[in-house]
């Protein structure tokens, strides 16, 4: 793709002045890095940092059919949802690939919003709307006899987002928004005023440290920034780029799609089987996934930390066991935390023990590595 | 970016020194300051030898390995250990402390192919 076909988010001209270092990232123009990875990557452990989310995608599903129809669509529960709670959950294709790793918010009682990913934001929209048409799922015999009552709208456009994490939220927070006004509790979202407008403030993220995910008109975004980053300043905030996100999600084993899930793959072989909920009658993918509980996965997702310090492994790096090929590296990196080399790969499922030995192949070497538990980095 | 006058230069981003028959290698300013953080220095082999832009060493970052050049044919003679210690030396002293290893060089007209700083720094713009 060229860079004229490349999004900006409405924060792009912030990145530059900060002198941001810009790279293409799923069909966006966006910041890898300001000062560098390592430093950021300290900023959110250690004090607290703001990322530009803006290219994540937001979908709406709304109506009296939305609840039981998403249902359908997702692999978790979202009966469990109150008002104002969200929660992990996939989208599926029939093989039970996963489609997408998403969080699904109940904003009202029969309102729901779904933050996608960027790159499979048109993906999913398509998928959801074939569907919502069809007014059934393959897993669901009966269905409803035309479309499902409700109504699917893409609204990416409209809206922009930071994440801001990092153990200094909670004084940020009430910095931002007063001293009176309570940080909502883990998972739950909740609309705020702002400034004269209003912002969504969810209780989440994909760095392992507290914080919370922000969305705003996109009109709002420049505003909303400067003011975290100009209030986050006594609490050392720094802007943080898409490289020290993808090293503090891997420390904590978050997967990362297009990395670690594919249509490939499925939750269970990922290891994330606690956002399925296969004791619901019906949704897209249920019946292979039964299958895969039962026999067992072909392969797991397993976390690993190299022995040595050497280089660091990498994507896609073969992954040995006494000299036999068991899988390949998914995600890969230098832990900045631990200042080792730490990743995850799919083994096949006979060799994913914890505490098992294996060997990273790195440019034709054999390096050592053991498997680990997850996560990688604990917090001391 | 610095690009010291008195260097020469090479599309891949390594910048040559001149040493006698010897020729001092290491990545530029540009370079270290695009691939950010160096977290580890895969150092050429001792003795080895290497045709002109052929990959001998390797440089990664937290996010990327990237493929290191030999600039001319050469025999190498001399490794910077202290790399393997301290990689970020090519991040702080990249036409210092962080130059990568030395090569004897077999023909002298070949570093006629290499840029200067005034055509090196139109690369970069």
């Amino acid at each position: 793709m060229s860079e004229a076909a490349q999004r900006r988010t409405p924060l792009y001209n912030e990145h530059v002045r900060l002198g941001a270092k810009i790279v293409p990232f799923a069909g966006w123009l966006m910041p890898v890095q300001y000062t560098g990875i390592v430093d950021e990557h300290q900023a959110v452990r250690s004090k607290v940092g703001i990322f530009d989310i803006s290219h994540m995608g937001q979908l709406i599903v709304e109506g009296s059919g939305a609840r039981e129809w998403l249902n359908t669509m997702l692999t978790n529960n979202i009966d469990k949802l109150d008002v104002g709670t969200g929660q992990y959950t996939f989208l599926l294709n029939e093989r039970s690939g996963i489609i997408d790793d998403l969080i699904v918010y109940r904003i009202d009682e029969q309102k729901f919003l779904l933050v996608v990913n960027a790159a499979r934001t048109d993906e999913d929209f398509a998928w959801l709307q074939e569907h919502l048409k069809e007014g059934r799922s393959p897993d669901r015999p009966g269905g409803w006899k035309a479309a499902a009552p409700c109504k699917l709208e893409n609204r990416s456009a409209e809206f922009g987002g930071v994440a801001i994490q990092g153990p200094r939220i909670a004084e940020l927070f009430h910095t931002l928004f007063g001293d009176d006004v309570d940080l909502p509790p883990r998972n739950h979202i909740v609309d705020l005023p702002f400034d004269g407008t209003n912002v969504s403030v969810a209780r989440t993220g994909y760095t392992g440290e507290d914080g919370v995910e922000v969305f705003f008109r996109t009109a709002d975004a420049v505003i909303f920034w400067n003011a975290a980053l100009g209030k986050g300043k006594p609490f050392g905030i720094k802007p943080c780029g898409l490289g020290a996100r993808d090293t503090l999600r891997l420390e904590m084993c978050y997967p990362l799609n297009g990395s670690d899930l594919a249509p490939e793959r499925n939750p269970i072989e990922a290891g994330l089987g606690f956002f399925v909920d296969l004791s619901k009658p019906n949704f897209i993918g249920r019946h292979v996934l039964l299958q895969t509980k039962e026999n067992g996965p072909r392969e797991k997702l397993v976390p690993f930390r190299m022995k040595e310090k050497g280089p660091p492994p990498r994507p896609h790096y073969a992954v040995f066991q006494n000299g036999e090929r068991i899988g390949e590296v998914t995600s890969g990196t230098l832990s900045p935390s631990l200042n080792w080399g730490v990743g995850m790969a799919y083994v096949s499922t006979s060799h994913a023990k914890i505490g098992a030995q294996i060997d990273i192949e790195i440019r034709g070497q054999k390096f050592p590595a053991t498997i680990e538990k997850k996560p990688l980095y604990k917090k001391s | 970016m610095n690009v010291p006058d008195d260097l020469l230069y090479t599309e891949s981003h390594e910048w040559i020194k001149r040493e006698g028959d010897n020729v001092r290698v290491g990545i530029t300013d540009h370079a270290q300051s695009e691939l950010t953080d160096v977290v580890y220095v895969e150092l050429p082999k001792m003795d080895g030898q290497a045709n002109a832009k052929e990959a001998i060493a390797v440089v990664e970052s937290v996010k990327a390995a990237s493929d290191i050049y030999a600039p001319v044919k050469g025999t190498v003679v001399e490794v910077n250990k202290a790399l393997e210690a301290d990689p970020g030396l090519i991040n702080r002293e990249p036409y210092g402390q962080g130059w990568i290893f030395i090569l004897k060089i077999e023909n002298a007209d070949e570093l006629k192919n290499l840029k200067n700083a005034a055509a090196y720094k139109k690369q970069i713009g």
